[in-house]
């Protein structure tokens, strides 16, 4: 159920923002987004937004990475060709596992981080080129934009938001 | 204020008894003349074990059958190869049978001692880095750790007990009333002698006896200078009330002793424990007896700051607090894994003879507590710690913690043990008995140390920060969402 406009409350303090999402969620009205130039600590938890689970991805991730490398030292060194280089033991790989740790070690943390970051550029849509959605340059810079959908009840709203600091209101259409 | 319960005071002091009995249990035992060590040879010899392979086969019986007939392969195999080496010795004739017997003789009659020494030496070292990481924490300006100072006062109290230990052992060592250190035994280094050391002799200007004990007191005199000057302006800075001058006297010093501290950590760890293999070296072996002691000292800190809130003595400690203890603990069991690997991979890839003896002799007589370490010290901590919600739960801390202090002790074991007993080591009353008799004197101390001041530091310019750390994903028990800001 899309609505056709939405509220635009200016903020330029960061904890005048703060009591506000806390008295518009106490309210019970939906904030669509806020739009800030930095992180604001306690927002989300203002917001009442789910923790992020990108540790876990990450942490997987890791899991595969030390698999690959421990599948392409054993595959490479021990069953491919297993030739005596400087009289390491090539047996079996645990004879000669220490000296797949350095690998064992960079590939974990290779895939942790980079397929983490890959994660994370995919659940925020970030890309080259991407269409910037910014409300206001101004949110940037030094001002924080609080997004309210309007449902029939602009009036309500805006008086809720004069009462919480806000410098600026504006009701804009969406599309 | 805190009171040192009667309950507790009991059960530090029954544990010191229980404790000084078995030491005396383990001296009493062991053997007194050559004879009596053969005896003891003969015995294991008829029972076909010889040093771990008693801990083998106990680790294989708890498995499944299969791998049980696989246990006993090996074990076969090894008591094959007892047989063969024991024919060997046969072949010799008797003059080398003698040798062996005497040498066997010296390492049980070294068991209690050690045994005493691993305990000395681990309670000893993890009071010290207690009190390394506290300076540190002053140094730092850190905020949050402040609520946690006179914790952090109380175990240093320990430092006092076990440095008096300290300087018995050594003095004793010097008097030659053990032979914990090979390079100490007449002859070593006079040429001629049969017992002539010519490569210890080559490091007689570090390795002597009055160069050791002059550097073992001034390590121990540096360590206790600074703690009870620290403790004493720590107490005097809660009245100061002078423009912060007390407490940058305590940041003055705690800079000083760091300084001191890295010199002398290091020195007092080539002395104390490298100086027991004496024809071995390792460049980072400091850095990784540090490491080891500091993530115990973390993990002592963490377990009396986790019982001193549960009896409600501790109310600015907040779960955050908590947290972060169990960060440095995570971080830095992986950091003693680093440094672990560090030194074992090099001398393993170079393989030089000289250098690998030290682990080709833990590997064979030592396995699984070698091994075991590893797993004990990295894989447990790292996978039941690496959540954050779970580092912030007491009893999920005690757990990784109760680990992570006994992978440490094995790890000083495993340090000292091969040097002094070789393969007749093993986890029994002597090494228990030690253990006990030391936790007894830690508990004794640092409560009762506790108990003689504030359980805040009430002077110090990071208290009021320090009482509303708050790590941000961190919800605090018994707290509303309103204390969070």
């Amino acid at each position: 159920m899309g609505s056709s406009k939405v509220i635009h409350a200016f903020y330029n303090d960061d904890e005048v923002l703060l009591d506000a999402v806390k008295k518009v969620k106490g309210a019970h009205h939906h904030i669509e987004e806020v739009f800030c130039p930095f992180p604001v600590h306690g927002l989300d938890k203002a917001m009442g937004l789910a923790p992020t689970r990108i540790a876990i991805a990450s942490f997987m991730f890791g899991i595969v990475g030390l698999s690959t490398a421990i599948w392409l030292t054993w595959y490479t060194m021990i069953h491919d060709w297993p030739q005596d280089i400087g009289g390491k033991p090539s047996f079996s790989w645990a004879e000669n596992m220490p000296a797949f740790v350095p690998i064992m070690f960079e590939l974990t943390v290779f895939f942790a981080a980079h397929l983490m970051v890959i994660t994370f550029y995919m659940r925020s849509r970030i890309w080259p080129f991407k269409k910037a959605e910014n409300p206001d340059p101004r949110t940037t810079d030094d001002h924080f934009l609080m997004e309210i959908p309007v449902h029939n009840n602009e009036d309500e709203i805006k008086s809720l938001l004069a009462d919480t600091g806000a410098v600026e209101i504006n009701v804009v259409d969406t599309h | 204020m805190y009171q040192f319960s009667g309950k507790l005071k009991m059960f530090s002091i029954i544990l010191m008894i229980l404790g000084a009995l078995g030491i005396g249990y383990g001296f009493l035992t062991a053997p007194k003349t050559v004879e009596e060590a053969k005896e003891i040879l003969a015995h294991q010899a008829a029972h076909g074990a010889h040093g771990d392979s008693h801990a083998v086969e106990n680790h294989h019986e708890k498995k499944k059958e299969e791998t049980h007939a696989h246990g006993e392969e090996t074990h076969a195999n090894h008591v094959e190869k007892v047989k063969d080496a024991h024919a060997a010795v046969d072949s010799h004739g008797t003059s080398h049978d003698d040798a062996h017997a005497e040498h066997v003789f010296n390492q049980l009659q070294n068991r209690p001692w050690s045994a005493f020494y691993v305990a000395l030496f681990f309670f000893l070292g993890v009071t010290l880095l207690v009190l390394a990481f506290y300076a540190a924490q002053r140094v730092a300006q850190s905020g949050w750790s402040i609520v946690l100072f006179r914790v952090m006062e109380a175990i240093t109290a320990n430092l006092v007990p076990t440095s008096i230990i300290m300087l018995l052992v050594i003095a004793a060592s010097a008097m030659h009333y053990n032979h914990l250190f090979s390079w100490m035994a007449e002859g070593t280094f006079t040429p001629g002698h049969d017992k002539y050391d010519a490569i210890v002799d080559g490091k007689s200007w570090w390795i002597n006896l009055p160069g050791w004990a002059i550097r073992s007191v001034i390590y121990l005199a540096i360590w206790n200078a600074y703690r009870w000057f620290i403790r004493k302006n720590s107490i005097a800075e809660d009245t100061a009330n002078d423009g912060n001058k007390t407490y940058k006297r305590n940041y003055n010093i705690s800079v000083v002793f760091l300084f001191l501290f890295m010199l002398t950590e290091s020195m007092a760890v080539w002395d104390w424990i490298m100086g027991l293999d004496p024809h071995w070296f390792s460049t980072l072996f400091g850095w990784y007896v540090l490491a080891t002691l500091l993530v115990s000292a973390l993990t002592t800190i963490a377990f009396v700051t986790i019982y001193l809130r549960s009896k409600g003595y501790l109310p600015r400690v907040n779960d955050s607090h908590i947290h972060d203890l169990a960060k440095f603990m995570f971080g830095f069991s992986v950091f003693w894994t680093y440094l672990w690997f560090a030194q074992f991979m090099l001398i393993w890839y170079a393989d030089i003879p000289e250098e690998t003896t030290y682990f080709a002799m833990r590997f064979a007589e030592y396995k699984l507590p070698f091994l075991g370490m590893v797993a004990m010290n990295f894989a447990f901590p790292i996978l039941l710690l690496i959540n954050s919600d779970f580092k912030s739960i007491p009893w999920f801390v005690v757990i990784g913690g109760l680990v992570i202090l006994a992978g440490h002790y094995i790890d000083v074991f495993v340090m000292i043990m091969p040097a002094t007993v070789g393969a007749q080591w093993f986890i029994g009353i002597p090494e228990l008995s030690s253990i006990a008799f030391f936790l007894g004197i830690f508990i004794y101390a640092t409560f009762s140390s506790f108990a003689k001041a504030s359980a805040v530091p009430e002077g110090n310019p990071f208290l009021k920060e320090s009482e509303h750390f708050h790590y941000y994903n961190i919800e605090h028990r018994g707290e509303s969402a309103k204390d969070h800001h």
